[in-house]
């Protein structure tokens, strides 16, 4: 027993333990992450400062509520983009949320897991990268021509909502991957079918990851620019969407729009319309984060 | 005649020999043995069957025949394949890729694998309950209601959910709270609600997949109290790593070993004296 405690054991051999230098190292390292999360931060609050100073003074109901006027720049209002926004967005979700989920649970709970599954997969995730503008060609051609719905609200959603669907699937596939299979065992042993199982227990069960993902998709939807203009969106429009055919304007439009004209009035008024849009992203982001808030108080089996 | 625990206390081997004489003593005092079951028609009959999963055999060749009205228990090591065969018996193994069935599995005479039985069907009939207590996160009531709703049940659903409650012994700590979370209950409180949502469904056969492998002692001493009143009415199946708990709960056992069926037969003879030296080395804790 006494033999353990000799100097061997006392002062252990070959070991260069060089403490402080790796302490070190590891200090160096943190302060390096705490500037590029610093970064980010400032970077987002002076653009926020920049903007608030070019156009917060040009908030107002009267700025939400009234068409754009050529004549007298100031009194512009944003209503037309606003309303084709909101349009837009309710048309997107109504198209992409059935098909996107209806995808992943066929990828999840009935395809088998071969070839054919893997290839649907790897292009879902690969579709999730296309270049939005990709998209926006894809909408012109499909649905402006041959579906014939024209240059319209209801052909720029169908082209946005084929931009969010891999975003949605994805994101669906992994509320569905969640759900423990106990559960849907749980469901099977007393004699229920694959879609009474689907229905009640699985579907409910991952519905808040698949809300917040269908959110995220649409906060990234609602600032694209690129996929509307080509499928026709205009820039200047005094109408607000009167139908599903009906021409329409969109937010983002109106700012690169205005943000390219030389008037320093107008330089402002994007200003404003960006804050109304980075509202209305927030807002959205604000439910994403309640509902996973609520998917914790309640995710206990 | 000299049990295997007096053999191995004549043969010099103490430590094994005190496990032989504490399950010996658990069978004796269970009284006389149920009466001998070979006379009545199986319930569930397995004849010759392998199951892979992929090339690899689970299960090998087992011949198994499972009488009424019994608790048949399922012994043998980790990954000795107890859980699978007994999750091929209401088709719960369905949902595992590259599984594949050969040989026979005959529920009341028909293959279970063949057109005779649709699946729904049969896990209707035959209920399960898992080694983790799985409850839906819904009310006390939907979690046993949920099946016989489903299942197209004509009758009075409070009355059927009492019934089931109070045949899994828990209707008394529930009462008073039907409408409230079942995740709200204890583990064994859950697992005996899992009981009931599967007593609920008027099964014929009741599988147990390590019920209580998850549970306190006192909330395990709760379901083997079920069980043994369970019998009365239904055919179990139970599978369990604890020999204590095949020794005082079943009637007859059968000893699985690398997805081979060693020995069956009544539980007072397989813990006392088995035929095959293996069943015996398990039993006395050598090796499992």
């Amino acid at each position: 027993m006494i033999t353990l405690a000799g100097p061997s054991l006392v002062r252990p051999m070959g070991f260069r333990p060089r403490l402080a230098r790796r302490r070190l190292v590891g200090r160096v390292f943190a302060i390096l992450c705490l500037v590029a999360g610093l970064v980010a931060v400032l970077v987002l609050g002076a653009l926020l400062w920049h903007i608030c100073r070019q156009g917060a003074e040009l908030l107002s109901v009267h700025f939400l509520t009234s068409y754009e006027s050529t004549l007298e720049p100031l009194t512009s209002g944003i209503k037309a983009p606003l309303w084709g926004t909101i349009w837009l967005m309710a048309l997107t979700t109504i198209l992409t949320v059935p098909v996107g989920v209806a995808a992943a649970v066929y990828l999840e709970e009935y395809a088998s897991q071969n070839r054919l599954t893997r290839f649907i997969h790897l292009n879902i995730a690969n579709l999730a990268g296309v270049p939005s503008v990709v998209y926006g060609l894809l909408g012109l051609t499909v649905f402006v021509r041959w579906c014939a719905f024209g240059r319209s609200v209801l052909a720029g959603a169908a082209a946005l909502a084929l931009l969010v669907l891999p975003v949605v699937i994805i994101a669906s596939r992994e509320g569905l991957v969640a759900v423990p299979k106990s559960l849907r065992e749980a469901a099977y042993a007393v004699g229920a079918t694959r879609w009474q199982a689907i229905r009640h227990h699985v579907l409910p069960a991952a519905l808040p990851g698949i809300l917040t993902g269908v959110i995220l998709a649409l906060s990234r939807a609602i600032g694209e620019a690129a996929p509307l203009i080509v499928v026709g969106a205009v820039a200047y429009i005094r109408a607000v969407p009167s139908g599903l055919r009906a021409p329409f304007s969109a937010m983002p439009i109106k700012i690169f729009n205005w943000s390219e004209l030389a008037a320093p009035e107008f330089v402002r008024l994007a200003g404003a319309a960006i804050l109304v849009l980075l509202g209305v992203l927030l807002s959205m982001n604000a439910v994403a984060v309640g509902i996973r808030a609520w998917q914790q108080r309640h995710k206990t089996w | 005649m000299a049990t295997a625990a007096q053999n191995m206390v004549a043969a010099g081997r103490r430590p094994e020999a005190t496990q032989a004489l504490r399950l010996a003593a658990l069978v004796a005092a269970r009284g006389p043995a149920a009466p001998a079951s070979t006379a009545a028609e199986p319930v569930i009959r397995a004849e010759r069957l392998t199951i892979r999963y992929g090339e690899f055999a689970a299960v090998r060749e087992v011949s198994l025949d499972i009488a009424p009205a019994q608790v048949t228990a399922i012994i043998g090591p980790s990954g000795c394949g107890k859980s699978t065969l007994l999750r091929a018996m209401n088709r719960m193994n369905d949902f595992i890729e590259r599984m594949s069935v050969s040989g026979k599995l005959l529920y009341r005479g028909g293959d279970v694998y063949g057109p005779a039985w649709d699946p729904v069907e049969l896990r209707r009939r035959i209920g399960m309950v898992f080694q983790r207590p799985n409850p839906f996160p819904k009310s006390i009531y939907k979690n046993v209601a949920w099946g016989p709703m489903i299942n197209g049940y004509r009758g009075h659903l409070p009355e059927l959910v009492e019934q089931a409650l109070r045949k899994a012994a828990l209707w008394e700590e529930v009462k008073d709270k039907l409408n409230e979370s079942a995740l709200a209950l204890s583990g064994g409180q859950q697992q005996r609600l899992c009981i009931a949502r599967a007593i609920a469904m008027q099964p014929d056969v009741l599988l147990m997949d390590e019920p209580c492998s998850s549970l306190d002692p006192i909330a395990t001493r709760h379901i083997e109290d079920l069980i043994d009143q369970l019998k009365a009415q239904y055919t179990v199946v139970l599978v369990t790593h604890n020999m204590q708990q095949a020794a005082r709960v079943s009637d007859r056992t059968a000893f699985l070993y690398l997805g081979e069926l060693v020995e069956v037969g009544e539980t007072s003879r397989m813990f006392t004296t088995p035929d095959n030296p293996r069943t015996q080395d398990y039993i006395t804790g050598r090796f499992g």
